[in-house]
């Protein structure tokens, strides 16, 4: 793997971002050859999509030829409430550039049979050639998208219970009331984000730096889902300074070269 | 890439590089239309895979809902309360020359008079959309002639009338029909009016105190019995007084029925009110401020005499009297005057002022669902108007109606 270490949010976004601007231009999208990207949502990747923006405003990056595929979306809340991730995407993303609707896909919480919904995804994505670059982000408990702690390592996308670490987590998007918050989400499976041909994770803050020892520094654990990357031959974790709090100075210095 | 058609092939246009007047605040969106209604994009993202098929840079302006005036009397030389042969095209006349005013409704209104003229004039007032051809007529606002000898102001004495007599009858008998009037003023202390408001509230009529020596109770039970609005606060009314706070006494009654807000219009000339008085009614209560121009016939031409119904006025800059008075008699401000005038001397944010023009008013007569504001799904009736608040472009179901030239005419 490759563990990129800025100095801040802010740069770590940056980076993060430039990477993905830089491997749409390289790859030379183009009608019939898409460039596939997998993508998060959360606190973590807003810094990143603002300057993915940007560079679109700029008019340097186009996201004509681009295809998406979101990881997750949360089961029964209705598509424009403010906290679906349909909302979350539209607003920090989709409404900003100029990508295709028929190209952005989001799993349906809302969809009648929601296991037909998942393999329906699988297939999309299968049809799509496969995702390039899978971008993603790491929960305070080691989880990639919503593959929660005991997640199997080979799961495909699927329905998933959310466990109470991660609805105490997402209380606060939903006024501090945890009866309001889902309980259950669609999500791709560790084994979806594994047959990308390139993952970077995102893990910035101070919180999430023992997940990201967990990750990297032991041993691949369905307890810590995003391990399961160090078998993923082609995987940047981009981190602030902060999330590396819990790793040895050992691995930090490697890495930073 | 447009739409993918599924639901509608109109064209889709997308207003970019704005600010948008949107829950209370100005936001820094696009504005979508689509078939003269304000458009949902993320609906339109998602459930139909659409986009835009027309993008229009609007330079940083901001884009408020159009102003809507329920108090306008005429202007340009015409006068809503003669009965001229030539009514219609001078109607048509005022509506299309109030949109570079960034009026996009208007009720108008008719002063004081005979019988004769509301049996001639009303019939040949309909109901209709704006466009091109100018602002949307919502319907007649009748200020009079059911009003206070003693606060007349510049109604004419003669033509008061009362309904003690036969109430509500005498009142139909008087204006003939009420088929598109949508406001009556009158004054709450003359006997039978809680029968008369009483029945023109069922028919959906907003009825408004006005020119009237009412006291608080009196007012209180007009609004009690549906009265909803107070025609140009302070003007033609007993002043405040602080043990009988009167009619303005309404902006912060204890006695208004649950759910049921009581809406007054103001004339922020500059001359109808001081700026202090505006303060504190603003202040009082800010959500029932509806911003009127009371305009009247010689506004938008040269100072001089023009008439007001029976009366002659006098209009010398911005100040209107009876002639040879120094009673007023409606103004000759335009409603993006007032708009900035009233934004001035309160004070008060951008957001504030335009919705005293367009979400107050449509709040008013109850038709906040697709007027006076930019919520999705809304009539797309929307003014460009740059931070000073002056109007550079007047937008009626999304087509463009004005425009302000380079010559800033």
């Amino acid at each position: 793997m490759r563990l990129v270490i800025l100095e801040d949010y802010d740069q770590a976004s940056e980076w993060a971002a430039k990477y993905i601007c830089n491997r749409i231009i390289q790859f030379k999208p183009s009608q019939g050859r898409y460039f596939t990207l997998g993508l998060p949502t959360g606190n973590t990747p807003l810094g990143c999509y603002k300057k993915l923006i940007e560079y679109h405003k700029n008019g340097d990056l186009s996201f004509k030829y681009v295809k998406t595929f979101n990881m997750d979306e949360y089961v029964g809340l209705p598509r424009n409430h403010p906290e679906s991730y349909h909302s979350y995407m539209w607003n920090n993303f989709f409404k900003h550039i100029d990508i295709d609707p028929n190209n952005a896909h989001i799993l349906d919480g809302n969809a009648p049979d929601l296991q037909v919904e998942c393999d329906a995804f699988e297939k999309k994505i299968e049809e799509a050639g496969g995702i390039d670059l899978f971008v993603g982000g790491i929960g305070p408990d080691g989880h990639i998208a919503f593959n929660e702690p005991g997640s199997s390592l080979s799961s495909r996308t699927r329905l998933k219970t959310l466990a109470m670490d991660t609805i105490l987590a997402n209380a606060k998007y939903f006024d501090g009331d945890l009866s309001k918050v889902p309980t259950m989400a669609l999500t791709v499976g560790v084994g979806t984000v594994m047959d990308a041909r390139e993952v970077m994770i995102l893990i910035t803050g101070a919180h999430k730096a023992f997940a990201l020892y967990k990750a990297i520094e032991e041993g691949v654990n369905h307890m810590w889902t995003v391990s399961a990357f160090q078998q993923h031959p082609r995987t940047i974790f981009v981190c602030d300074e902060d999330a590396t709090l819990e790793l040895r100075v050992k691995t930090v210095k490697y890495f930073k070269g | 890439m447009p739409s993918n058609k599924s639901v509608s092939d109109a064209p889709i246009v997308q207003f970019t590089n704005c600010r948008i007047l949107r829950d209370h605040q100005l936001q820094r969106e696009d504005l979508w239309v689509r078939e003269g209604k304000i458009l949902n994009p993320e609906k339109l993202f998602f459930d139909e895979k659409g986009s835009a098929d027309v993008q229009l840079d609007c330079k940083d302006s901001i884009i408020a809902p159009g102003f809507i005036d329920v108090q306008i009397n005429g202007g340009f030389g015409v006068d809503f309360s003669l009965a001229t042969d030539d009514f219609k095209s001078g109607i048509d006349l005022v509506s299309q020359k109030i949109l570079s005013h960034g009026v996009t409704s208007f009720c108008p209104t008719l002063v004081t008079s005979p019988p004769s003229v509301y049996h001639q004039v009303l019939p040949q007032i309909s109901v209709r959309n704006g466009g091109v051809h100018g602002a949307g007529i919502l319907g007649a606002h009748l200020e009079g002639p059911f009003i206070s000898k003693e606060k007349k102001g510049a109604h004419p004495e003669h033509c008061l009338r009362s309904f003690e007599a036969g109430a509500f009858q005498d009142l139909l008998a008087t204006y003939g029909s009420l088929d598109c009037v949508r406001i009556v003023t009158l004054a709450p202390e003359m006997r039978r009016s809680s029968e008369v408001i009483q029945e023109l509230t069922e028919r959906g009529i907003c009825v408004s105190l006005g020119h009237s020596v009412a006291n608080l109770s009196q007012a209180e039970e007009a609004v009690q019995h549906g009265a909803t609005f107070i025609t140009h606060l302070f003007n033609a009314m007993l002043p405040f007084h602080h043990r009988d706070p009167g009619i303005v006494g309404l902006l912060t009654s204890d006695k208004i029925p649950a759910g049921r807000r009581v809406f007054y219009g103001m004339i922020s000339d500059g001359i109808h009110t001081n700026p202090a008085a505006l303060r504190i009614a603003h202040r009082a209560h800010p959500k029932g401020l509806v911003l009127v121009t009371d305009a009247i016939a010689g506004m938008g031409l040269a100072p001089g005499r023009h008439t007001l119904g029976q009366q002659v006025v006098e209009i010398d800059g911005l100040n209107t009297y009876i002639a040879g008075t120094k009673t007023l008699s409606g103004s000759v401000a335009t409603m993006d005057t007032c708009v900035r005038h009233f934004q001035e001397a309160t004070g008060c944010s951008v957001e504030t002022a335009l919705e005293a023009a367009s979400l107050h008013p449509a709040q008013l007569l109850g038709i906040e669902h697709k007027k006076g504001t930019l919520n999705y799904d809304s009539d797309a009736d929307f003014l460009m108007l740059n931070d000073n608040l002056y109007v550079q472009a007047t937008y009626i179901a999304g087509e463009e109606v004005w425009r302000q030239d380079a010559s800033g005419m």
